[in-house]
């Protein structure tokens, strides 16, 4: 996701190909100037890690007001303003006093609100937040959740939410991608994912969690191995190294992404269900 | 899950407050009370689940227990003998009983040792072994963990975060501890990665006949390994039950917030059950609310909740709760 506001630095990092269009332009051909107006204000994002996100040296107030001078042509003081107002939406309370605060002074989850605040002073059209309650307790993580469907309802723009936790995913998303050695292997609307999971590796990641509603005591299915190294390009399916389905098929060929029914994608050679090669 | 029904481990009125110091003669000028009375008991062979907030005192409470930090007041029974009162040789002796797995694999291993070293170091301390028996014990700890031996001469950096769990759990169990304090030994995990450390410590436990305290934040991983689990807020034990009492018939207002909030991996569960979401943060342990400590956040709390603590009572057989709505 870095990679499209062009935030991998270059070098070491290179987009080796394709593109990403925003409002059919290209992100990726843009130049530092043309790409600035739009992170931040057409596109803004929140970073996993409330903690070291903030800059420790500023007080809350200066650092919101940064991208409103920037963005908007704000004065101070108008910023000032709408810096109240944005840390009220996110449910601050004091937030005139607080904006003189540092971030040490607030809470992770006050802290995780303040970058949410900040991603959204601009009226952004798409979110990303990336990982950004994976730091967080239960009780605040349902908070932020909560608070980011309320905003995603009041303003109407896209979220694109990256996270391990599939729980999370569950209770915000509608669409679904999940990822695996860099490539997009299964993507279907939420329901349809947790209904109908098709790929080995999304019905293993379902199958290892505790369920929270079961009474008797089952073993967790684990996924044997370790996660993938990214260092070269595989010819066989990424996943093919961990898969108990895999077969010569997959250690031949990565297997393209494909649809297989309405809004449902998948890469893999096999079906789940009878184990043997899709047709 | 065991039928021997001996008491391991009692705590009593546990109490672990920091002091904080100020100006040139470093007056104390207040506490963080960190664990303010804690009490349970946790029999042979059991796990006993220890959930709650970060910075409600539940590591504190794990640590306190080993005497690793030297508790305020209050008594730490193991095997009816009072750690808190063992004199430091005593202790240090006490200490091949009982370990710990800590929550950051990353910074729990020392990157300058090899596995042989990290793993063997317990051995040299308490043991008068040769190198040679070292190795072999070593070999079998690693064996044990599911580990190829002959990563003995490797580094922690050549281990993924899982490996590197396991190779924790070798080190806490090369002493045949009976009882091990779980620190959050998963939450650091990659998802894929936390199912098979799980399933391991559950092998190790029956094989072993091991005790754990299991410290987690992760509600639905501490039903899964536990037998009862004890719900910490700001210091103290709100709850202590079974773990299919605690999480079908939840009592205390916090538990009860603390379960809705967990996110279900299920798309339609979640569109047709409300959540309760807490409103707020925990409040400073330095200077935490009168009376009830969870007033300040609680649905059901009026003013007779500031008035005094309530008493942790039982209300059904082996269901505690601290709160007077009841």
């Amino acid at each position: 996701m870095l990679s499209c506001l062009k935030l991998i630095a270059s070098p070491p990092g290179k987009v080796v190909a394709g593109q990403a269009l925003f409002r059919k332009q290209d992100l990726l051909k843009m130049d530092s100037d043309e790409i600035r107006k739009i992170r931040g204000s057409k596109i803004s994002m929140v970073f996993q890690d409330p903690m070291t996100s903030l800059n420790p040296v500023m007080n809350i107030g200066q650092q919101m007001a940064e991208p409103l001078i920037e963005h908007l042509d704000m004065t101070r003081e108008q910023a000032r303003k709408r810096s109240i107002e944005l840390l009220g939406l996110v449910g601050i309370p004091n937030a005139d006093e607080r904006l003189k605060d540092y971030p040490h002074q607030y809470s992770g989850g006050m802290r995780q609100r303040v970058m949410i605040a900040m991603a959204l002073s601009c009226v952004p059209q798409i979110l990303i937040a990336d990982e950004p309650t994976t730091a967080l307790d239960v009780t605040i993580q349902a908070q932020i959740v909560e608070l980011v469907k309320r905003l995603r309802e009041e303003l109407g723009m896209a979220i694109i939410w990256i996270t391990h936790d599939l729980g999370v995913v569950a209770n915000i998303a509608h669409r679904v991608a999940v990822m695996y050695g860099g490539y997009i292997i299964e993507e279907a609307p939420v329901k349809e994912l947790y209904r109908n999971p098709s790929h080995p590796y999304t019905l293993g990641l379902i199958g290892s969690l505790p369920k929270l509603y079961e009474t008797g005591h089952t073993r967790l299915y684990s996924i044997e191995g370790m996660p993938p190294v990214l260092y070269r390009k595989p010819s066989s399916c990424p996943f093919a190294p961990r898969c108990t389905f895999a077969n010569e098929h997959c250690w031949n060929e990565n297997p393209p992404l494909e649809d297989i029914g309405p809004g449902h994608k998948l890469a893999c050679w096999v079906d789940v269900k009878s184990g043997s090669e899709r047709a | 899950m065991n039928n021997d029904h001996e008491t391991l481990i009692r705590v009593e009125n546990l109490v672990m407050h920091f002091p904080i110091y100020r100006g040139v003669i470093r007056r104390q000028v207040a506490a963080v009370h960190a664990v303010d009375g804690v009490s349970f008991e946790i029999k042979r062979g059991e796990t006993l689940g220890l959930v709650g907030e970060s910075g409600c005192g539940k590591s504190t409470t794990g640590r306190t227990i080993l005497q690793l930090y030297k508790p305020t007041s209050g008594e730490v029974y193991f095997r009816d003998q009072n750690l808190v009162k063992l004199k430091p040789e005593a202790m240090r002796l006490m200490r091949r009983e009982m370990q710990m797995i800590f929550q950051d694999p990353y910074a729990s291993l020392n990157p300058r040792m090899t596995l042989r070293d990290i793993v063997g170091e317990p051995l040299m301390a308490f043991e008068e072994v040769s190198g040679k028996e070292i190795d072999r014990r070593v070999a079998e700890l690693l064996e044990l963990v599911k580990l190829n031996p002959d990563f003995a001469g490797r580094y922690p950096h050549e281990f993924s975060g899982g490996q590197r769990q396991r190779i924790g759990v070798a080190r806490a169990l090369a002493l045949h501890p009976s009882f091990i304090v779980c620190d959050e030994p998963i939450s650091a995990l990659d998802v894929s990665i936390q199912a098979q450390v799980v399933n391991l410590l559950e092998d190790l436990q029956k094989e072993l006949n091991l005790t754990y305290l299991f410290i987690a934040h992760d509600l639905s991983m501490v039903r899964h390994i536990s037998d009862r689990v004890a719900v910490m807020y700001l210091g103290i034990i709100v709850e202590l039950a079974d773990r299919n009492e605690l999480y079908t018939n939840p009592l205390h207002p916090y538990t009860k917030a603390l379960l809705s909030a967990i996110p279900v991996p299920d798309p339609e569960y979640s569109e047709t059950h409300q959540r309760t979401v807490l409103q707020g943060d925990v409040p400073s342990p330095v200077n935490p609310p009168s009376g009830c400590r969870f007033r300040t956040r609680c649905p059901i709390a009026d003013e007779s909740c500031a008035l005094k603590q309530p008493e942790f009572r039982q209300l059904k057989p082996g269901h505690f709760v601290a709160c007077d709505k009841i």
